[in-house]
C-alpha cells in the first residue's frame, strides 16, 4: 500500500512495520502457508513430545531387561507382551482396573444426569450460578487432598468406624474416592450439554403431546448423549491410569497403574512396564473408537 | 416444558445430597487442621492453631509451593501460545487431516496421565539419557495443558462473527494487526479462563510429575504425597490441603466474574 492512499486520521496502526505487512500479504496469497505457519508449533510439539514418545515406548516394550545387571538390552523380542497376555496376574489386575473404571463412570454419570439437568433446566439463574461454583470448586481443590479426606473417613479409627461400621480401606473406598474425585469432570460437560438443549424444542415436544418422561427420553437424552460420553471419557480414562488414590485408600489392592509405576525407575523393568502400559492404551483407544461417532470428542 | 413439582423437589433433594457428599470430605480435612491430636483421633477432643503456625514455617512446603507455581506458570504460558495457534488454524481453515489434528490435541487428556508419564520418562531417560528435572516436568505439563487453552479459544472463535475481522482487513490492517486489535480482545477472556484451568491442572498434577521430576524436584502435590504418611506431618498436610481449598476460590471467582460479564454481554447481543 502506498502512502498516497493513506488519509490522515485513519485507524491503520503501524503501517511502517513492513516485514509484518509483507508476511501478512504473503499469507493472504498463500493460505496453505498461513495454515502451516499456525500449525507447525502446536502440531510439532505434540508430535515430537507426545507421539514420538509413545512410539519410543512401543520400541522399549520390544526390548528386554538383563535380569542380572538390571540394564536394558536392545534385543528385539515379544517376551514382554507375551508375559502380559499370558500371566494370570495381569489378567486379574486388568479386569479389576476395568471393573473399577466402569463402576466409577457409571456412578458419576448417574449423579451427573440429575444434577446437570437440575442446574441447566430447573434452577433459577441465580441458583444456577451458585451451583456452578459449588460444583467447580472441588475441581480446583487438590486431588491428593480429596483422596486423603476419604482415607480419614474410611480408615480404622476414622469417621465411619467411630459412627459404627466402616468397610475399611479397599475396593469400596477406592470406588467411592475415585467417583468423588472425578465427579466435577463429568458434571461440567453434562451440565453444558443440558444447557445447549433449546427450551423451544422441549415446548414443541410438549405441544405435540409428549409427557415429561417421553420428552426426556426422546428429545433430551439423544441431544445430551455426546456430552455424557465426553464426561465418561474423563472418569473412565482417569480411573484407568490411577495408582495414587489406590495407594491412599485401596489398602493392598493393585491396579494397572500400580504395576506400571512399580516397574519404572532403578531396580525396575522399563520394557515390561512399557508393555503393561499398552493395556490401558488399547482399552482407551477402543473406547474412543466406539464413542467417536457420537460426536463426543468434540465435547471434551 | 412444565416440570411437575414433585420432579423438581426430588431433583432438588438429589442435588442437595450430592453437595453434602462433595463438601463433607473437604470439611473433614479443614476440621482436622485444627485437631489438637497429632494422629487425628476422631472426634477431636481439643482444637489448636499450632499446625497452622508450624505449616507457615515449613521450609519444604513453602519451597514446594514455589516450584509448583513456577512449573504451572511456565507450562501455562507455553500452552497459551501453542493452544491459541492451533485454535486459530482449526477455526479458520478446512484441510485434510483436520480431524487427526483435533484428536492429537485431545489425546494427552483422553489417555490416562500415567501413559504420558511413562512415555516421557522412557523418552527422556532410556532413549535420550537426559536427567529428569524442572525442564522435563514443564515439557510434560505443557503437553496436557494445550488442550484446555485450545478448547476455550476454539469455542469462543466458533461464536465470533468474522465480519469485524474482515472489516479490519478491508481497512488495510495486516493479519497481525488484526489479531492484536480485533481478534485478541475478543478472545481475551476465553484465553484467561483457559489459562486458569491449565494452571490449575498443572498445579494439581501428580502422576505425570512423579514420572518426569526425578528426585530433585518437589512440587506441592509431591510434597503432600511424601508427607501424608509420615506420622508427625499429617496435621501439617491438613493445613496445606485446607489452604489449597481456600485459595482455589480465587481462580473460580475470577473466572466467574469474567464469565458473568460475558454472559451479560452475550445476552445483550
Amino acid at each position: 500500500m502506498s502512502d498516497r492512499e493513506r488519509e490522515p486520521g485513519t485507524a491503520i496502526p503501524s503501517p511502517h512495520r513492513s516485514a509484518a505487512r509483507s508476511l501478512s500479504a504473503l499469507f493472504g496469497r498463500r493460505p496453505r502457508l498461513a495454515l502451516s505457519a499456525l500449525l507447525v508449533a502446536p502440531v510439532g510439539w505434540l508430535v515430537l513430545v507426545y507421539i514420538v514418545a509413545l512410539l519410543l515406548l512401543l520400541i522399549t516394550a520390544l526390548w528386554t531387561t538383563d535380569s542380572f545387571t538390571g540394564l536394558i538390552v536392545q534385543k528385539w523380542n515379544l517376551e514382554n507382551f507375551k508375559q502380559v497376555v499370558m500371566e494370570p496376574l495381569y489378567r486379574t489386575v486388568t479386569l479389576r482396573t476395568l471393573g473399577i473404571a466402569l463402576a466409577v463412570t457409571a456412578i458419576d454419570v448417574l449423579i451427573a444426569l440429575p444434577v446437570g439437568y437440575y442446574m441447566a433446566k430447573v434452577a433459577r439463574p441465580r441458583t444456577q450460578a451458585i451451583l456452578v461454583i459449588a460444583f467447580m470448586m472441588p475441581l480446583w481443590a487438590a486431588y491428593l487432598v480429596k483422596a486423603y479426606a476419604w482415607r480419614s473417613i474410611f480408615s480404622d479409627g476414622g469417621i465411619l468406624s467411630s459412627l459404627g461400621h466402616s468397610p475399611g480401606l479397599g475396593l469400596a473406598a477406592t470406588i467411592t474416592t475415585m467417583s468423588y474425585i472425578w465427579l466435577p469432570y463429568v458434571i461440567m460437560p453434562v451440565y453444558a450439554g443440558f444447557q445447549r438443549v433449546p427450551n423451544s424444542l422441549l415446548e414443541a415436544a410438549g405441544d405435540l403431546g409428549a409427557k415429561g418422561w417421553r420428552t426426556f427420553r426422546a428429545v433430551i437424552v439423544p441431544l445430551v448423549w455426546p456430552s455424557v460420553i465426553a464426561g465418561s471419557i474423563f472418569s473412565f480414562s482417569l480411573t484407568l491410569g490411577d495408582y495414587i488414590a489406590i495407594q491412599i485408600v485401596g489398602g493392598s489392592q493393585q491396579l494397572l497403574g500400580t504395576l506400571i509405576y512399580s516397574n519404572v525407575g532403578t531396580g525396575g523393568n522399563m520394557p515390561l512396564a512399557a508393555a503393561i502400559a499398552f493395556i490401558p492404551i488399547v482399552i482407551i483407544l477402543v473406547y474412543l473408537l466406539l464413542v467417536r461417532r457420537t460426536g463426543a470428542l468434540k465435547n471434551l | 416444558m412444565r416440570i411437575p413439582a414433585i420432579v423438581k423437589i426430588t431433583l432438588g433433594t438429589v442435588v442437595g445430597a450430592v453437595l453434602v457428599f462433595v463438601y463433607l470430605p473437604l470439611a473433614v480435612v479443614a476440621f482436622n487442621s485444627f485437631n489438637a491430636s497429632q494422629n487425628l483421633a476422631w472426634p477431636p477432643r481439643a482444637f489448636t492453631l499450632k499446625w497452622w503456625g508450624r505449616a507457615l514455617h515449613d521450609a519444604g512446603a513453602l519451597h514446594a509451593l514455589g516450584t509448583s507455581i513456577l512449573v504451572a506458570a511456565c507450562a501455562t504460558a507455553a500452552a497459551l501460545v501453542l493452544g491459541t495457534l492451533a485454535a486459530i488454524a482449526l477455526d479458520r481453515f478446512e484441510f485434510f487431516g483436520k480431524e487427526s489434528v483435533n484428536l492429537l490435541i485431545i489425546l494427552p487428556i483422553a489417555l490416562p496421565g500415567i501413559i504420558t508419564g511413562i512415555a516421557l520418562n522412557n523418552a527422556f531417560t532410556t532413549m535420550l539419557g537426559l536427567p529428569l528435572g524442572l525442564i522435563t516436568v514443564i515439557i510434560a505439563h505443557v503437553t496436557f495443558c494445550i488442550v484446555t487453552i485450545y478448547n476455550n479459544a476454539f469455542a469462543r472463535m466458533r461464536r465470533l462473527n468474522g465480519n469485524l475481522r474482515d472489516a479490519a482487513m478491508d481497512l488495510g490492517a495486516d493479519s497481525f494487526t488484526t489479531f492484536r486489535l480485533v481478534t485478541f480482545p475478543q478472545l481475551r477472556s476465553a484465553l484467561f479462563a483457559g489459562s486458569l484451568l491449565a494452571f490449575g491442572l498443572s498445579f494439581d498434577e501428580i502422576i505425570v510429575t512423579q514420572f518426569t521430576a526425578g528426585t530433585s524436584v518437589q512440587t506441592l502435590p509431591i510434597w503432600i504425597f511424601n508427607n501424608m504418611f509420615r506420622p508427625g506431618q499429617a496435621p501439617i498436610v491438613d493445613v496445606v490441603a485446607t489452604f489449597l481449598v481456600i485459595v482455589s476460590i480465587i481462580p473460580i471467582a475470577l473466572a466467574n466474574r469474567i464469565g458473568g460479564k460475558e454472559s451479560i454481554q452475550a445476552n445483550a447481543a
